[in-house]
């Protein structure tokens, strides 16, 4: 019997390797999306098993709208990505310091 | 048996989630992502999310991943100097995710969440997921679901605005001038003299 708890630590530990993911490629921007992705991934997880155990459909329209967000964020991100390195030929990081922050 | 094939699916999903932040070329991460979020739709259907479990596949491994592996194969991206600083930042990158994931299911399994007690189950047995969604989405959350459209048509714009390129050698058409064109100026009527046969 599959319980709440099952899906709960699912996504904590997915989410936790997409943070993890943000620490060890923070030079690689595509890396850095797709652990974005991973983490709400993971959110949407918690989401489902929430709207399954608690018999709540609200779960799953909630689930629809973050994947409605997460698909326009993946897409303005590559646009964005797409116009940087035909810019400036790299998608380090580290080499995108313009703006001095 | 159910609970056998959860564990299977979300060990191969973990695994393959591991893959994604670890591969030494960013296509194999996308090709493993792409593993990872077929797992996660079959762990979908299993929680009887059936809508968004096909969703996840048909939205994200045919749109978004394919549009992820369009990039990353597109840019010729030199790849050594994207990976320094990987073993350097790994240590600390274990440790933070250790000790979140350890807090977090420390929270999760000690019990405060009595929420699984009844039986699982989403909507009424006689209506499918699909239709019970549809029937929420369309009434109660109605304006969301518009707004909803709205981000994906700005996101529409956004991304072909900033990747639209003018090169000034290039020919093209401006359809409001061809529109806008009158007889007079294309056409020029000249009178020749007949000649006499004399």
């Amino acid at each position: 019997m599959i319980t709440l708890t099952d899906y709960l630590v699912l996504g904590a530990i997915l989410f936790s390797l997409g943070v993890a993911g943000i620490f060890i490629n923070r030079k690689n921007v595509i890396i850095l999306l797709m652990c974005i992705e991973l983490i709400l991934l993971a959110v949407n997880i918690n989401f489902i098993g929430f709207s399954h155990f608690l018999r709540d459909l609200g779960g799953q329209v909630f689930v629809f709208f973050i994947l409605t967000v997460a698909a326009a964020e993946s897409a303005i991100g590559l646009a964005i990505l797409v116009v940087l390195f035909r810019n400036r030929e790299t998608i380090n990081v580290s080499d995108l310091d313009t703006m001095k922050g | 048996m159910q609970l056998v094939l959860f564990y299977i699916f979300a060990a191969v999903m973990l695994s393959a989630a591991t893959m994604v932040i670890t591969a030494r070329n960013p296509v194999h991460s996308a090709l493993f992502l792409v593993l990872v979020f077929f797992n996660a739709a079959v762990l979908w259907l299993m929680a009887g999310a059936e809508f968004l479990g096909i969703a996840l596949v048909l939205v994200y491994v045919g749109a978004v991943m394919v549009l992820f592996l369009f990039v990353v194969m597109m840019l010729d991206i030199n790849l050594a100097p994207l990976r320094e600083g990987f073993i350097r930042y790994l240590p600390i990158g274990a440790a933070v995710a250790i000790a979140m994931a350890f807090e977090m299911v420390a929270v999760v399994t000690s019990g405060n969440f009595h929420l699984g007690v009844g039986a699982p189950g989403t909507g009424p047995a006689d209506v499918n997921n699909t239709k019970a969604l549809g029937t929420l989405l369309y009434t109660v959350y109605a304006y969301p679901f518009e707004l909803a459209a709205a981000v994906l048509l700005v996101a529409i714009i956004a991304a072909i605005l900033l990747t639209l390129r003018r090169r000034p050698d290039t020919k093209h058409q401006t359809p409001g001038r061809q529109v806008r064109v009158r007889k007079e100026d294309r056409l020029r009527i000249v009178r020749v003299e007949t000649e006499k046969r004399g």
